[in-house]
């Protein structure tokens, strides 16, 4: 007969906080699927590269004092035709190192995008929190809200209030505020997503038992909200804020790419794409494909594990 | 019983009723009024001090409303709420505050009433932080240790989270939550319908304690004569909102006085085998959305007589109990 | 012994997990005879339900049947494939949920769940079967049967929705139906309704009932037998007024003290200390030995098996000639 006995530790011992991690259910759920570990793994690469960039890029690709213009064009791998200066991925017309533009690009484009989420799930979290809570005309105001700009595409927002934005800012000012006014446009575009299901959770939550009990000892609402609340309803906000997070990369290199994003001085991976593409043509692929390549990657692995979480938090698949 | 000159709560006329119209735009292309579900319909009983107080009902009896109704998280239509004489619903300020604190709920389901994001040791201490009840930290910790072993757990469970626990230990621990205001009146609601008999056991053995040692006062709801003949001094009998029959528990069970009453008494499965025999039950509860005329009971009852039908029955006294029914003397 | 319906010997089922294999059932055997009905009582997690899911085959994944054999009359089906098994659920097997919601189909009527029901296990066309259909509802206790056959679900209210599901059930002419929890849903004055729809059905129609519960009330009303179940084990089977009356197992005399009396006034309710274990904590000898007030040193080392008495099966030391000690 098959028996388990019960384990002679101290029930009242506390596992430490990795230990927790390691033996949770997500945790063997994630060891299991190669595809998932891949994309984490990835991932974690490429923002790594990227945080570390200063130190580990060969070159600074955006300091024109180090730029040798007789570098230009020289194909990956291949020693340049007059200095012999062998590149792992090749360089563009300026001669400015891909690898090094790459990883300073990919750190733009990570800082848009974590900034941007941010910015949106605190904003939709917020809202959604207050509609969900409140009820009434304050859910309507801003459920409706939420409903319009639901439905015009993101890129089209975004687009809106960066003219805008733009177009109320100081000219000299303009370059150096590029990239905030990057990530209010993004984040604002994306806002409906969090308040949406932040809300839906919301009304399910208020009308449990334990936010009664808070309420019968004279708990204000936005305590409420805040203590109670808020850290029940955060499990779907991290499957959309991964998701949104390839969104929120894969819009910015979109904005970059049609030439509205971060100026050329501080290029991105959505600015690289697109200067790399007007040489496509002329036989110099390797100036737009690898960074390319790169976004791909990422994009696609920051998706698939927001799959993955979403596949592996939601209790009725499991 | 105890002598007290006023009681401890007193419900008036209490009326609640909930709209459950459909959308506007709905109401307009139908052609349909707004419709009202009234869940309390003209309530009135007392509870003394240290005495515990039962309403019985089936569902849609309105009883989880009144117990919400009684502590305001669930506002009246009409009719008033007092506590030691004050009213929730009026005061302000230190005295709200107050009357709050001495007025706290057991809630049916221990897996929903605590957040499970929250240690236990947090989850009981809220009150005292929220009334502040306590001038360090140290002592708030002292606090909630005494508690937990008040209702059987140990102090060094404080640092567990719920979903470590089964459900009676649950239960334990929302009871030490509510009694860390260090209130004076409880409303349960159904405290134990989510547990097995056994753990139900040693609940309401808890409870029994408790109330001998601080001397609560208990609303007690409950679908379950049997438990509720095992807590009760006194037993509200609830049908479709309205009070049909409050009486001292032993002389409900003696001496039932209204049909309903009765009806519900013969349906209780007899498990102890006496040979008691179970009589059959006409019809099921009608929709509280659009209920019978007159006396709602009348369409399943034996004496229902015409009038029954048209007039809303008056609450008349009977050997000290009080029962809304035409027909009582026909009855005894 | 020749009237012997269904026949459950040593089952055991398992639940593999992530890192342990939890053992929900643990050698469960009973009987059930021709037109009687058998409860099964016990608390949350004592594996009662669980016992009639192995029975019909609806094991939850990955929940398996390990050991031990089922027998009903003289054919094996715990093996059996999977569209062998299809075809025995509603013709001799069939199943009353707890949720008479859930167990009926929204989106079609009550008629057509039926006529389809019948057309399943039973020749009949169209226009029979559809006749049969009204009078089953007639049976159960629906009024204007003819009438309200054409009606969805959601028109009818609990209690005449579970009287629709036993006549679903009565359908293909099962032997034996296993009714989980069938009056936990509904309140008390339309429990008795159904208990006694349910004996009564049952008796005409010759169909062995497992009735599986919590409620000791609903045993008492309804049932011949009772087994007794804890921890995956079955604790004691007896006749009904034995077990009610004379509890022999220490488990059931404390499950039977702990239920408030309606004849009697006590100040305290007996308590059993403690719960029942988590099946990844089952302690080893007898699985009741830590809440138990007659444990002995043996309890700790030796597991009971079901032991005939002069009043039943039941498994605990106290009953064996060797004692506890």
């Amino acid at each position: 007969m098959t028996k388990t006995t019960t384990s002679s530790q101290d029930p009242y011992q506390v596992e430490p906080w990795w230990q927790r991690i390691l033996n949770s259910d997500l945790f063997y759920d994630f060891s299991r699927r190669p595809v998932v570990v891949l994309s984490a793994v990835m991932t974690l690469l490429i923002i790594s590269a990227s945080m570390l960039a200063p130190w580990i890029a060969p070159h600074t690709p955006f300091d024109p004092a180090s730029l040798n213009l007789m570098d230009g064009f020289t194909p990956p791998m291949e020693p340049n035709a007059f200095t012999g200066n062998v590149y792992w991925l090749g360089t563009d017309s300026q001669g400015r190192d891909i690898f090094s533009a790459i990883l300073y690009g990919a750190r733009v484009s990570l800082l848009v995008g974590f900034a941007a989420v941010g910015f949106a799930a605190i904003l939709g979290i917020t809202l959604g929190l207050i509609a969900g809570y409140k009820g009434g005309w304050i859910d309507t105001v801003i459920m409706r809200i939420a409903d319009v700009q639901l439905s015009f595409p993101a890129i089209l927002i975004a687009l809106l209030i960066f003219g805008i934005t733009k177009s109320l800012i100081p000219r000299e000012l303009q370059e150096q505020a590029a990239v905030y006014v990057l990530i209010l446009s993004i984040g604002l575009s994306d806002w409906v997503q969090y308040a949406r299901t932040v809300r839906s959770s919301t009304l399910a939550e208020k009308n449990k038992e334990y936010v009664q009990a808070a309420r019968l000892f004279g708990v204000t609402w936005p305590r409420i909200l805040l203590r109670h609340i808020l850290p029940n309803v955060m499990g779907p906000v991290l499957v959309i804020g991964t998701i949104g997070l390839a969104l929120a990369i894969i819009l910015e290199s979109t904005l970059s790419f049609l030439g509205v994003g971060v100026p050329a001085t501080q290029p991105s991976l959505g600015t690289l794409i697109r200067v790399g593409n007007e040489y496509l043509f002329s036989g110099e692929w390797w100036i737009t494909i690898f960074p390319g390549l790169t976004l791909l990657v990422l994009a696609l692995s920051v998706n698939l594990l927001g799959d993955w979480l979403r596949d592996a938090l939601n209790p009725r698949l499991r | 019983m105890n002598q007290a000159k006023r009681p401890l709560l007193e419900v008036k006329d209490l009326t609640c009723h909930f709209d459950v119209s459909k959308p506007l735009l709905n109401r307009i292309l139908e052609r349909e009024p707004k419709s009202f579900l009234t869940a309390v319909d003209e309530v009135s009983f007392e509870v003394n001090k240290g005495e515990t107080f039962a309403l019985v009902g089936e569902s849609g009896s309105g009883k989880s409303t009144i117990a919400k109704l009684i502590v305001d998280l669930v506002h009246p239509s009409s009719g008033k709420i007092e506590f030691d004489g004050q009213s929730l619903a009026t005061s302000r300020g230190q005295a709200f505050k107050n009357l709050r604190r001495r007025m706290q709920m057991i809630f049916q389901d221990p897996f929903a009433s605590l957040n499970p994001r929250w240690p236990v040791g947090e989850l009981v201490a809220e009150p005292i932080y929220a009334f502040g009840l306590a001038k360090s930290r140290a002592e708030v910790n002292r606090t909630v240790e005494e508690l937990l072993e008040k209702v059987g757990l140990s102090g060094r469970d404080a640092a567990k989270f719920p979903h470590e626990f089964s459900g009676g230990q649950r239960q334990r621990i929302a009871i030490a939550r509510a009694l860390s205001a260090q209130p004076d009146f409880l409303v349960c609601d159904e405290p134990t319908s989510a547990l097995d008999v056994s753990v139900q056991a040693q609940i309401l053995n808890l409870m029994k304690d408790l109330q001998d040692e601080f001397g609560l006062t208990y609303l007690f709801i409950s679908h379950d004569m049997s438990v509720v003949k095992h807590m009760a001094d006194r037993i509200g009998v609830l049908y479709l909102g309205a009070l049909v029959e409050n009486a001292a528990a032993e002389e409900l069970f003696k001496n039932p006085k209204h049909p309903y009453t009765r009806m519900l008494l013969d349906a209780i499965p007899d498990h102890e085998m006496t040979g008691r025999k179970r009589q059959a039950i006409k019809g099921e509860i009608p929709s509280p959305i659009d209920p019978p005329s007159g006396c709602t009971f009348h369409p399943r009852c034996a004496l229902a007589t015409g009038e029954c039908k048209v007039k809303r029955p008056e609450v008349v006294v009977r050997e000290g109990t009080r029962v809304a029914c035409w027909e009582v003397d026909r009855l005894a | 012994m020749s009237d012997v319906l269904l026949s459950v010997r040593d089952l055991v089922v398992e639940f593999p997990k992530r890192k342990t294999l939890l053992t929900a059932l643990d050698g469960v055997s009973f009987d059930i005879h021709r037109g009687e009905i058998l409860g099964v009582v016990g608390e949350s997690g004592a594996g009662k339900s669980l016992t009639g899911a192995a029975i019909i085959g609806l094991l939850e994944q990955p929940g398996r049947i390990a050991s031990g054999e089922i027998w009903l009359e003289d054919q094996r089906i715990d093996q059996l494939p999977y569209e062998k098994m299809r075809q025995l659920r509603g013709k001799r097997i069939a199943m009353i949920f707890q949720d008479p919601l859930t167990s009926l189909n929204p989106i079609f009527t009550i008629a057509e769940q039926l006529v389809e029901t019948i057309r399943t296990h039973l020749p009949l066309n169209a226009k029979q079967a559809r006749e049969r259909a009204i009078q089953l509802l007639d049976e159960v206790g629906i009024p204007a049967a003819a009438k309200r056959v054409d009606d969805y679900p959601h028109q009818f209210s609990g209690g005449m929705r579970q009287r629709v599901v036993i006549a679903l059930a009565l359908a293909g002419e099962p032997e034996l139906i296993i009714a989980d929890e069938p009056t936990t849903a509904l309140d008390v004055s339309v429990q008795a309704q159904i208990i006694d729809v349910l004996k009564r059905m049952c008796a005409d129609h010759g169909a062995a009932v497992m009735l599986v519960t919590h409620d000791m009330g609903v045993i008492a009303e309804a049932c011949d037998r009772v087994a007794v179940m804890y921890a995956g084990r079955v604790a004691e089977i007896g006749q009904v007024r034995q077990i009610v009356k004379q509890p022999q197992h220490p488990y059931t005399q404390g499950l039977m003290g702990s239920i408030p009396s309606l004849a009697h006034q006590r100040h305290r309710l007996i308590q059993i200390p403690g719960s029942m274990p988590r099946l990844d904590a089952i302690p080893t000898g007898c699985a009741f030995n830590p809440r138990c007030t007659s444990v002995g040193e043996r309890c700790y080392k030796e597991r009971p098996d079901l032991l005939v008495t002069n009043q039943g099966e039941v498994a605990c030391w106290l009953f064996d000639q060797g004692g506890v000690a």
